[in-house]
């Protein structure tokens, strides 16, 4: 459905958007993260046509936004960053004017109408917009986007200024919206893309670092896997038995934890897996196991890790499309 | 560019600029008609003849905010996402700004009518006039929202486009400054003024007219250029 390959902006000699490329598959909700000034904007800009890019393309539905922009512009709903209102107007007087704009079919009344029931704002229908507090607004610029019904919708950090209700009404909204279009969704708030996205990419300073789901970008860069366990018993041997387990890399004891329970640091080999085994052992030796959990990294971790580290750019980025 | 149109026009009528545009026109084209009728004469050149003046002071208003306010408010990225090329954009702001200016205009074809009361008028002569005074209108206006696209400011924009339309009334006044008669005579052919009185006296000279559309077009197409450019920055 969008499909962006080697896309570049730049300002002078400074590239806000360097090299970047991705697909989006029909359907599918794709997460734009990234710190402040990464270039998600930019990159929302280009595949909407307010902006050019410097070089590559960006393709929607397989009409390119540059040779092709009034025909790529009718499958987009877009939300910029600054939702972009008529202060003047009313809600209904401005959903009207965007109706108009963007040559939509749909027989007009029943359409806004249904487009307001789906945001909630069907009570604000008249009033002026400027009265109306930063939810609100945030939530037309949500209905103008949603004007037309267009296959594609790209939604510029969608929750700010939003109360945590409405947050997390408006995330459902999208859920649902994702299951009839495809979205792409900008945020530096991590669990939101976590709660929302089938696929996330992480951007900084203008390039890709990052694209899988947000499982499969934990698992990928957690080089080892890692475990704490919690094992009671005499704190020598079973840091004993454990060395003497195959895939176990390194025991480390983290010391006595409760009354004659310690816990351990374990590190297995790469795609390993020796829970059962672990479990085995210690039942034979009758050493209980009170608890074990795996140390992957959270998306915080990965977010952190990626922008700051440069070299996980080779193991994550290139592949899984 | 339809839906251009009606927004810029109930914005002209929601806010007070539409109001105090057309109510300034109104009371000058009024005060002139009636320094007509009070002097004896079915002549109303005068009016249209003072009629530049006061479009230099008030057409800034009308076109101020065409552009700017677009690029502060950032409805600019809706506008400019929308299934809509640059030309139908400029051309809906252009054509509101202007129909404005047809209602303004419309209160001297009431004056013609009241006068035709007392004496058969020249109606080509009256015709001409009313043509001249809309192609000055269609040239200023789109002057204005040119400037207007250049920043994003209307305050900017009004005084920007003030200064550009007070130089133009008095570009005759420079050409005589100027020593050199070729540069003189360059400068004299660009005057909106003396194209504008040859339609006042009745003189209705093709390439006055052509003049006139040809401002309007090139000014359109720079706007829609600098707002193409806007994207290529």
């Amino acid at each position: 459905m969008i499909e962006v390959k080697n896309l570049t902006k730049s300002y002078g000699n400074k590239h806000a958007v360097n090299d970047i490329s991705f697909t989006v598959n029909q359907g599918e909700i794709l997460g734009f993260l990234g710190p402040n000034g990464a270039g998600k904007s930019t990159t929302m800009n280009i595949l909407t046509g307010y902006i050019s890019s410097t070089s590559g393309t960006a393709k929607i539905d397989g009409h390119d936004i540059l040779d092709d922009p009034i025909e790529a512009k009718k499958h987009i709903g877009y939300l910029p960053e600054h939702p972009p209102l008529y202060p003047d107007m009313t809600v209904q007087e401005y959903l009207e004017f965007v109706y108009q704009l963007k040559k939509a079919r749909q027989p007009m009344k029943a359409h806004i109408d249904d487009v307001c029931r789906r945001v909630k704002i069907t009570d604000v229908q008249k009033r002026i917009i400027k009265n109306l507090s930063k939810g609100y607004q945030q939530r037309v610029g949500l209905a103008q986007a949603l004007i037309g019904n267009p296959e594609v919708l790209i939604l510029d950090e969608p929750t700010v200024g939003l109360d945590p209700k409405q947050i997390i009404e408006i995330r459902n909204l999208i859920k649902t919206l994702g299951q009839r279009h495809t979205i792409i969704l900008s945020s530096h708030i991590l669990p939101e893309v976590q709660a929302v996205c089938d696929r996330v990419i992480v951007i900084n300073k203008g390039k890709l670092v990052a694209d899988d789901t947000a499982e499969n970008l934990s698992h990928n860069l957690t080089e080892d896997f890692r475990y704490i366990a919690r094992i009671e018993g005499p704190e020598e041997e079973v840091e004993k038995l454990l060395q003497g387990i195959s895939g176990i890399v390194e025991v480390q004891s983290l010391g006595q934890k409760e009354p004659g329970v310690c816990e351990y640091s374990l590190e297995a080999e790469p795609g390993s897996d020796v829970r059962r085994e672990l479990f085995k052992r210690l039942a034979d030796r009758n050493y209980p196991l009170l608890g074990l959990k795996t140390t992957e990294l959270t998306l915080e971790d990965i977010f952190l890790q990626l922008t700051q580290d440069s070299s996980a750019e080779q193991k994550t980025d290139g592949g899984n499309h | 560019m339809l839906a251009i149109l009606k927004r810029e026009m109930s914005n002209y009528f929601t806010s007070p600029i539409g109001y105090i545009f057309l109510a300034v026109f109104y009371f000058f084209a009024g005060m002139f008609f009636t320094s007509v009728l009070a002097a004896n004469t079915t002549d109303i050149t005068y009016v249209f003849s003072s009629l530049f003046t006061v479009l230099v002071f008030i057409i800034p208003l009308l076109t101020m905010r065409s552009m700017s306010e677009d690029k502060k408010q950032k409805t600019d990225q809706l506008l400019l996402t929308s299934p809509l090329n640059l030309s139908g954009l400029v051309a809906g702001k252009f054509l509101a700004a202007f129909l404005m200016y047809c209602i303004a205009l419309a209160v001297t074809v009431v004056y013609s009518l009241i006068r035709a009361a007392f004496a058969v008028p020249e109606w080509p002569v009256v015709i001409g006039n009313i043509l001249g005074a809309l192609l000055l209108g269609a040239a200023l206006i789109s002057i204005g929202v040119f400037i207007s696209s250049l920043t994003e400011n209307q305050l900017i924009a009004a005084v920007g486009s003030f200064a550009v339309m007070m130089f133009i009334l008095m570009i005759d006044g420079f050409a005589s400054l100027v020593p050199i008669p070729q540069i003189a005579s360059i400068i004299t052919s660009l005057s909106f003024m003396s194209r504008y009185n040859d339609f006042v006296t009745g003189i209705l000279n093709i390439s006055n007219i052509l003049f006139f559309i040809s401002i309007a077009v090139v000014f359109n197409f720079f706007t829609v250029r600098v707002l193409e450019k806007r994207r290529w920055g």
